[in-house]
């Protein structure tokens, strides 16, 4: 078999016709079933809630910028970190990924659409419905007979605050219908993507032959089907608890609040792989672009994203060290969560050595990437010391915990995120993002991340617990906090330069060409943007990297790769 | 105890290294603003004073220290490659040798990591067993701690004593060891026991009992906080330990065994205040012991004049505070559950006289 060349589009006209001219646009969107569309509404979704939950977090960092601060009510800043984590989560981490997903596995494993294009159209406006009715709380919560108020029981919202007695209106009522439906619509698009990844791949790509990232995505979205589903089951319990008196939750009436922990925590912790699985994803693709060098240990990789997956599973109770599991249950937890840093070393391990011997460029998507490494170490890391229990007993609940985690989701998963925009939007608009903002972006960001979190690390381990809208004088914390105040307004002006970038480049980027960076896998095989039907003919793979073959011929790497 | 032992001494630059010696300084400036951010923190987990604390904080000196050789180790080889291997300009435009794996350097990147993990593992698991699962002394003193929105109820079953946010307990010696034992449970929401130089935390939930020990050895007011978000004022919910000398303690005790005073013989306002406080709502939540008293949803005042503060911990225990938390509590702690009962300023000064007498 021969690889495929590079194909031109052909001709405009076979792209369909259709809708009346001044709402031509919109309902070409809004009918749209094609995979590429439906990504691009994904991220654009994700990236508005994206704004959202950051002026959320700004309005809580200026409340804890000095001790007993009186700029929100205690009431509003429980909403505000409620509705941060929720939206960060629910509403920019799920569908920002599957945006990505969405886009780049069917051209990626050289096919014209996914598997169920309208299932995908359906799970997309679902969930996008979700984030809606989640901020129509704020209008609608208390019905008729009060203002509005956003659900105020955390982003994990612990029995038996929920119940109808501690909880009274319909806010939480908003927050459990809006993941519920979140859940709906990405049990949909994981199954969309597991069967396209099986079932779709183009001639010659055999399991054995798919990047990376189409790995990734398959692991990711087999967890998706057993961590959603269990989340979705305590939604509908809840809601059984709150409206028909059933008492799963309810301790006054013998039920357990220990059950709905457990119930949240087997979707919870296997979420945070859900959301870095992507990230690595990228990480994959970027590194080796940028290395100018094959992915080091593809078959290590594969194992260890699939043993990630795995294990995942069975480590959602070291969230729990503190609820008097007992010695038995705690020392499980434990090393089934230390056993995960394995796996996730080899990755890393994995990176260093594709870079090691190349010739490393740093254009912005692999500067990001690079922040990605060393940050992601350090999640690791903190992680590890979260792992030894009695040490987690000091530390969870605590800022610690807090700036554990969002060295997970922001310096890692957000690095990568950017890092993928960076190196996919020549791809998708056929122009390149600006180098000059991309770099004010990247240094403000880093910047403003460090300042913050890093330092976040500091009043945890002075006793400050999460949570809590105002802290005494005199427990050492104030310094750290305003720290932390300071680095969140870095970030904030990183990311309008990015939000710009996107826009300016839209219109005065350079032309990309098919194939700007030079890379190895399909996308790069068709124009940019790519037409509605991604490849005129299919292509055919002889290897992981067709597109090395190709600029390659003497030396192809289906000669190495067993 | 400081966190960071070494403290910072100047150096005093010339000729060339000064740009070293500059750099060295702000690492200095830095560190000294760590430690003293950690040296005046009366809740450093850091700060070890009881045997729990003590063994968390031995772990994690040895988690810290293995957790920064890999860090080292693996940036440093991070950084080495990057800028070995970085682009240059010299480059010619030929691909760099494509190497697609080994198993032999694979194989002991997933060993190595193997043996730490086990070794952690296994030190881990003697610190859990060391604290949850060894033998309670008969010489243990019981607590009972009831968790309620927004404020923390500790009833002691041996004495007979009833309070309300401020801990007492006695101290251990090492030789006679006299562990406090709390017995944990919510009455509404969870919550979450965490006071740092005594021990990790420990979440009290309704529906279960939970269990945990402290035994300071110093003498010492230990501070700390709610840690599980438990509703609108979570953040004031504040812990206070008080460990005292056995003498100190019996004192205490001997004090709290006492029931109400009754007769305020000369302090006409006093008796007034405690005709008013019996004939209104106070009574449907609060027990002054001896007394038509009784309720408990909201904490036992029977010497409520002996404690430091009140409203969990946030607010000193002053006649001006405590007569401004009667007029309105939602203006002191907003979603307090204590309602504003609307007495007139007559009601509200004897009601002020009363209570600041219960010694």
């Amino acid at each position: 078999m021969t690889p495929t060349p590079v194909m031109e589009a052909i001709d405009e006209t076979l792209e369909p016709q259709r809708g009346q001219p001044p709402l031509s646009v919109i309902y070409e969107w809004v009918t749209t079933v094609d995979h590429k569309k439906i990504g691009l509404m994904y991220i654009a979704y994700a990236l508005i809630f994206l704004l959202i939950g950051g002026i959320e977090a700004m309005l809580i960092r200026i409340q804890l910028w000095i001790p007993n601060n009186h700029f929100v009510s205690p009431q509003v800043f429980n909403q505000l970190f409620t509705m941060h984590g929720t939206t960060m989560v629910f509403f920019v981490g799920m569908p920002i990924l599957f945006g990505f997903g969405n886009y780049l596995v069917p051209l990626m494993i050289g096919a014209r659409d996914m598997a169920f294009p309208r299932l995908n159209a359906f799970s997309f406006w679902i969930s996008a419905f979700a984030g809606l009715l989640l901020y129509f709380s704020y209008f609608g919560a208390s019905g008729l007979y009060a203002a509005g108020s956003a659900p105020d029981v955390g982003w994990f919202a612990y029995a038996p605050l929920t119940a109808k007695v501690f909880s009274p209106g319909h806010s939480t009522d908003y927050w459990t219908l809006a993941v519920f439906l979140s859940g709906v619509g990405s049990i949909g698009t994981a199954l969309n993507i597991v069967t396209t990844t099986l079932c779709m791949r183009c001639k010659g790509m055999t399991m054995n032959r798919m990047p990376l990232l189409v790995w990734l995505y398959l692991v990711m979205s087999c967890l998706v089907f057993v961590a959603v589903s269990p989340l979705t089951a305590a939604q509908i319990m809840l809601t059984l608890d709150r409206y028909v008196g059933a008492h799963f939750f309810d301790t006054q009436a013998g039920g357990s609040a220990v059950l709905w922990m457990h119930f949240f925590w087997i979707f919870g912790h296997p979420e945070v792989y859900v959301l870095v699985l992507p990230a690595f994803a990228f990480v994959n693709e970027i590194v080796p672009v940028f290395s100018r060098k094959a992915i080091f240990g593809y078959p290590a990789m594969v194992a260890a994203s699939v043993g990630i997956g795995f294990i995942s599973l069975s480590v959602w109770a070291h969230h729990m060290f503190t609820v008097g599991m007992g010695a038995a249950g705690n020392t499980f937890f434990v090393f089934a969560t230390m056993v995960i840093s394995v796996p996730t070393g080899i990755k890393i391990f994995n990176w260093l050595a594709t870079i090691w011997g190349g010739k490393v460029i740093f254009a912005v998507p692999m500067m990001f990437c690079v922040a990605f490494l060393f940050q992601f170490l350090i999640a690791g890391l903190t992680g590890i010391m979260l792992s030894a229990a009695p040490f987690d007993w000091q530390l969870s609940a605590s800022y610690f915990v807090v700036a554990h985690f969002h060295y997970v989701l922001v310096g890692s998963i957000l690095f990568a995120i950017f890092a993928a925009f960076y190196y996919w939007y020549p791809k998708v608009t056929g122009r390149m993002m600006s180098d000059t903002l991309g770099k004010w972006h990247f240094w403000l960001f880093l910047i403003g991340f460090h300042l913050t979190f890093d330092f976040m690390h500091v009043p945890g381990m002075l006793g400050m617990p999460r949570r809590i809208y105002t802290y005494e004088a005199g427990r050492g914390w104030e310094m750290w906090n305003l720290i932390v105040g300071i680095g969140a307004i870095f970030q904030a002006i990183g990311l309008l330069c990015f939000v710009y970038n996107l826009f300016w480049s839209y219109f005065q980027g350079k032309e990309a060409g098919h194939d700007p960076w030079d890379a190895w896998t399909l996308e790069w095989a068709t124009p940019s943007p790519p037409p509605a039907y991604n490849f005129a003919i299919e292509p055919t793979v002889n290897s992981r990297r067709p597109l090395w073959d190709l600029k390659h011929p003497e030396d192809p790497d289906s000669d190495y790769e067993g | 105890m400081s966190f960071f032992a070494r403290r910072p001494t100047g150096s005093p630059g010339n000729g060339k290294l000064d740009a070293v010696h500059s750099f060295r300084s702000i690492a200095y400036g830095i560190f000294f603003l760590a430690d003293e951010g950690f040296a005046q923190s009366p809740t450093n987990i850091f700060d070890p004073a009881a045997t729990p604390a003590h063994s968390a904080f031995g772990l994690s000196m040895l988690v810290l220290s293995i957790t920064l050789v890999i860090f080292l180790i693996v940036a440093g080889l991070l950084l080495y490659a990057l800028i070995r291997y970085r682009q240059r300009t010299t480059d010619s435009d030929r691909e760099p040798a494509q190497i697609y794996g080994s198993n032999q350097i694979e194989l002991s990147w997933t060993v190595i990591p193997i043996l730490i993990v086990v070794m952690l593992f296994l030190t881990t698991t003697r610190v859990i067993l060391g604290t949850q699962a060894i033998p309670k002394p008969d010489s243990a003193m019981d607590v009972t701690v009831i968790g309620h929105q927004y404020w923390w109820e500790y009833r002691y079953p041996k004495l007979g004593i009833v309070t309300a946010n401020e801990l007492h307990i006695p101290i251990s010696n090492p030789t006679k060891p006299t562990p406090t034992y709390l017995t944990m449970s919510s009455a509404d929401v969870s919550h979450s026991f965490w006071v740092p130089r005594l021990a990790g935390k420990t979440d009290l939930i309704p529906n279960r009992i939970n269990t945990m020990w402290i035994d300071p050895q110093q003498p010492g007011l230990y501070l700390g906080q709610c840690a599980q978000y438990c509703g609108i004022q979570h953040a004031k919910m504040l812990l206070r330990v008080y460990a005292q000398s056995p003498e100190d303690f019996a004192s205490w005790v001997n004090q709290q065994k006492k029931p109400a005073l009754q007769n305020f013989i000369g302090n006409a306002a006093a008796m007034e205040g405690q005709t008013v406080f019996m004939h209104n709502a106070c009574i449907n939540c609060h027990t002054v012991s001896g007394t038509a008293a009784t309720g408990r949803f909201g904490p036992d005042l029977t010497h409520l004049a002996s404690r430091d503060t009140i409203a969990s911990g946030p607010i000193l225990n002053t006649p001006e505070n405590l007569r401004k938390w009667i007029d309105d509590p939602n203006s002191m702690k907003p979603g307090s559950l204590m309602p504003a009962m609307h007495l007139n300023d007559h009601d509200l000064n004897v009601i002020t006289a009363y209570l600041t007498q219960l010694h």
